[in-house]
């Protein structure tokens, strides 16, 4: 089983965010970076699953320059084998897809996982583009993934309910919440991960098509507002115009 | 390398380039970090209460998982299942899961009294049988000294180890308390007295041999889910081949892990304190009163300001010393010394800062914690918010691995033995001092540099220490051992002075790497310390030469320590708004 596990970087949950370019670049400057977690959780610990139940490789990539290295280090201490970091600027989705699949269309893996979005961008683009690229099948939003021979058996978050697929080999995969439970890098991964192979290639010359024009912080939090338990009138007057909720 | 030694900072100028700072961290070591952080955030606190109740096997089983993790054996040689990593990477380790409440003290009385006994004075054959167990916590250890008549004074125990006729065992008969761990540990080392031996010979003693039993939990005020209990030995049969060491050689085994267990509570207290300060400062963000959060109020920016240098004085504190350990034991074993006995000398010769530290950092988290109460006001008392736990579990620092009333004692005994050896020579630098006061008094002005005046008044406050130390040693002789409060006095002076040129150290080389403009809160922390400590050590330089110099000789004294305390005047008000906006505005510990 050849397994491949796409990860990016995402700011840290605590982190400030912050502006510069006239509101058109995010400020990395002083934030503290992290594997983005549903590719962590998720996709990588049920690759490493996988791996342990049936033999075979996890490899896990990333595009972008080497400030991702850290955390693509923090992936081979969790337990991947390799690493391949495409050494080209992360400008969009596409652009991220278009190189991951550049990359990986000859190397015949069996299995493509992706965390279903950063919790950054929350794009959720990239597997389906990836996918879509290759010309391989596509399940969004995974939460259950077995394997058989050559057959994978999915359930997939669907509103209301789950849906149950199936479907042959090779396949991405977008996952979320429930694939897998996080696992603690232990000293022997961290120690193991400074001689793994991370082999850093050129980009294939990938384009955006899309550009960013501006970015906003969410409006602050406003105070409560307390209304008379009597006065429903108004209640519903304010949930329809000011927070048009109804 | 730094060349300095145990209890020279007092003598010596150390350089900026030449201390371990913790913004150095390697990629490696943050890694280590953020594993115990997780392994705190995903299996010990959303398990406080069930910890704190002494939920039946829950503790054992959190050691097991991070024994799995390998937080446990961080330090223990490859050989015996560890990752043999260096003092400093094992101080961090130490750091971060000293957030954890009861689970930082089984952790630490595991890994540290508990093993470490084993680890450095075992045989072969011990360290074979007993380490790699240890090192994932499929056997949990735990170290009993005290006994009910016999704490502080730990020599003076009253546990008999009497060979038996065919010459296979001891028995062992006697009664500790206070035991850590002691109620679901497989490992016990034992310190008793062989026969009528004067000094303690150390045993490694099992949970299942014949003859020891266990009384109930102690019902304590903090780390209540730490088991502690007293272990009653009746006859209890140890095999020859369990004694650690030599006859007689226990209270040096006791000692030597105790100057370790120092420096390493002052880590634990550490990780603590920025928890203490994470939610003191999330709450004053989120309290509002009179329309606005209380982080705004000039009175809670004082504690939280207050809170911060304190905890970044405490953390450069503890890595320069660390890291001087960790020099020391790297010369000697550059020298053909072998890894433990380096070891043991290394931490043997800072046992000065060691004791420092342990004053330092449990005082430190005590401040921290109880401002984290008054910050959270109403809330702070209620048990149902996290400060309650966090100020009962900080207490208990001041007291174990020596209370910090022994530990000032020592400092200075220590300080004053190493001179009597010929070991550090006090005595011509406070001669040197002594002259100072009769001439005349420097009036050369400090440059205008960064810290050019700090630096100047850092080496004022060693000379303050040297009058006092030298003053008091030459006047009393032998008597000043007994004199508590002139030694509490001189440590007191030696503990700030020690902290005061850390931070200063930190921060000149910190401003190198990051840029003197990049680090003004920092800087001001600096300032701010300096600043506080200087009127300190002018207190307590008088309250000891107040209580032992006469006449003449007291008032040039008086006025030297005048000279030697004084510092230029400073907004501290400014300086302690600067270094509070930015861990209000970052809502966390950002130092």
């Amino acid at each position: 089983m050849k397994i491949l596990v796409c990860i990016s970087k995402a700011p840290d949950t605590t982190s400030k965010i912050l502006f510069t370019d006239e509101n058109t670049k995010f400020n990395e400057t002083g934030v503290q970076f992290i594997v983005n977690p549903y590719d962590e959780w998720y996709a990588l610990v049920r690759g490493l699953e996988l791996k342990e139940q049936m033999g075979g490789t996890v490899t896990v990539i990333a595009v972008g320059g080497a400030e991702n290295d850290p955390i693509i280090r923090k992936a081979l201490a969790i337990g991947a084998d390799d690493a391949i970091r495409i050494d080209a600027e992360a400008l969009d989705a596409f652009a991220v897809a278009q190189e991951i699949s550049n990359y990986v269309s000859d190397k015949s893996y069996d299995l493509i996982l992706c965390g279903k979005e950063t919790i950054s961008y929350n794009g959720a683009q990239v597997p389906g583009l990836i996918a879509e690229f290759m010309d391989i099948a596509f399940a969004s939003q995974a939460i259950k993934l077995e394997i058989n021979g050559t057959i994978a058996t999915i359930e997939c978050d669907v509103q209301g309910g789950t849906e149950v697929l199936e479907a042959n080999l090779p396949i991405v995969l977008s996952v979320a919440k429930g694939m897998a439970e996080q696992r603690i890098p232990n000293m022997r991964g961290i120690m193991a991960a400074r001689t793994k192979k991370l082999e850093v290639m050129p980009g294939s010359g990938a384009t955006n098509n899309c550009e960013v024009v501006g970015y906003s912080l969410p409006a602050a939090k406003s105070g409560c507002k307390y209304i008379d338990p009597d006065n429903a009138e108004e209640l519903i007057s304010l949930l329809r115009n000011e927070a048009k909720a109804i | 390398m730094s060349a300095i030694k145990g209890g020279e900072f007092l003598i010596k100028e150390t350089e900026a380039k030449d201390i371990f700072i913790p913004e150095e961290w390697d990629e490696e070591q943050l890694m280590i970090a953020q594993t115990c952080n997780d392994f705190l955030e995903q299996e010990v606190f959303p398990n406080l209460e069930r910890i704190d109740s002494m939920e039946e096997g829950l503790m054992p089983s959190l050691l097991e998982k991070a024994g799995a993790l390998g937080m446990l054996s961080v330090s223990i040689p490859e050989e015996y299942g560890g990752f043999e990593k260096d003092f400093v990477t094992g101080m961090l380790v130490t750091e971060i899961t000293g957030a954890g409440h009861s689970f930082a003290v089984a952790f630490s009385a595991h890994s540290g009294i508990g093993t470490l006994p084993i680890l450095y004075y075992g045989n072969k054959a011990q360290k074979d049988k007993y380490i790699p167990k240890l090192a994932t916590a499929e056997w949990k250890a735990s170290y009993c000294l005290t006994e009910p008549g016999s704490g502080s004074d730990a020599n003076s125990g009253k546990t008999k180890a009497t060979l038996t006729e065919d010459g296979k065992h001891y028995l062992i008969t006697g009664q500790k308390m206070w035991i850590t761990n002691g109620g679901f540990a497989d490992i016990y080392t034992v310190f008793a007295k062989i026969g009528n031996d004067e000094n303690l010979s150390a045993f490694i003693v099992e949970r299942g041999y014949e003859g020891i039993s266990f009384g109930a939990e102690e019902k304590k005020m903090g780390i209540k889910g730490s088991s502690t209990v007293q272990v009653f030995f009746n006859d209890c049969k140890v095999p020859i081949e369990n004694l650690l060491s030599e006859q007689g050689k226990g209270f040096k085994i006791a000692l030597n892990i105790l100057n370790i267990g120092r420096i390493k509570l002052a880590g634990a207290c550490l990780g603590g304190c920025k928890k203490g300060i994470d939610l003191s400062v999330n709450y004053a963000n989120e309290r509002s009163q009179f329309g606005r959060p209380i982080s705004k109020y000039g009175a809670i920016r004082h504690k939280i300001a207050e809170q911060a240098i304190q905890v970044f004085v405490l953390e450069s504190s503890l890595y320069r010393c660390t890291r001087d350990i960790g020099n020391a034991i790297k010369a000697l074993e550059a020298g053909g010394m072998d890894h433990v006995n380096a070891l043991l000398k290394g931490v043997e010769q800072f046992a000065t800062e060691a004791a420092i530290l342990k004053v330092l950092g449990s005082e430190v988290t005590d401040y921290v914690m109880d401002e984290g109460v008054q910050i959270y006001g109403g809330m702070g008392y209620s048990a149902e918010a996290p400060m309650d736990r966090a100020y009962r579990d900080a207490r208990i620092n001041r007291i174990f691995e020596g209370t910090n009333e022994i530990n000032r004692m020592l400092i200075v005994d220590m300080l004053l033995k190493k001179a009597m050896k010929g070991e550090l020579d006090l005595m011509g630098p406070a001669m040197k001092v002594a002259e100072e006061l009769v001439s005349i008094p420097d009036f050369s002005e400090p440059g205008d540099a960064l810290f050019d005046k700090e630096k100047k008044y850092v080496q004022n406050f060693k000379k303050s220490v040297l009058m006092v130390a030298g003053s008091a040693a030459q006047k009393l002789m032998m008597t000043l051992s007994k004199e508590q409060e002139i030694l509490t006095n001189i440590a007191d002076m030696a503990i700030w002075t020690y902290a005061a040129e850390s931070v200063l150290l930190r921060v000149e080389k910190l401003a190198i790497l990051k840029g003197e403009e990049n680090v003004k809160e920092q800087v001001a922390m600096v300032q701010t310390y300096i600043y506080d400590v200087a009127d300190k050590i002018n207190k307590a330089g008088k309250d000891a030469l107040n209580s032992f110099a006469e006449g003449d000789e007291l008032r040039m004294q008086l006025m030297g320590i005048k000279r030697f305390t004084k510092v230029q005047a400073f907004n501290p008000k400014t300086a302690r708004q600067t270094i509070a906006v930015k861990v209000i505005d970052e809502n966390k510990y950002c130092y």
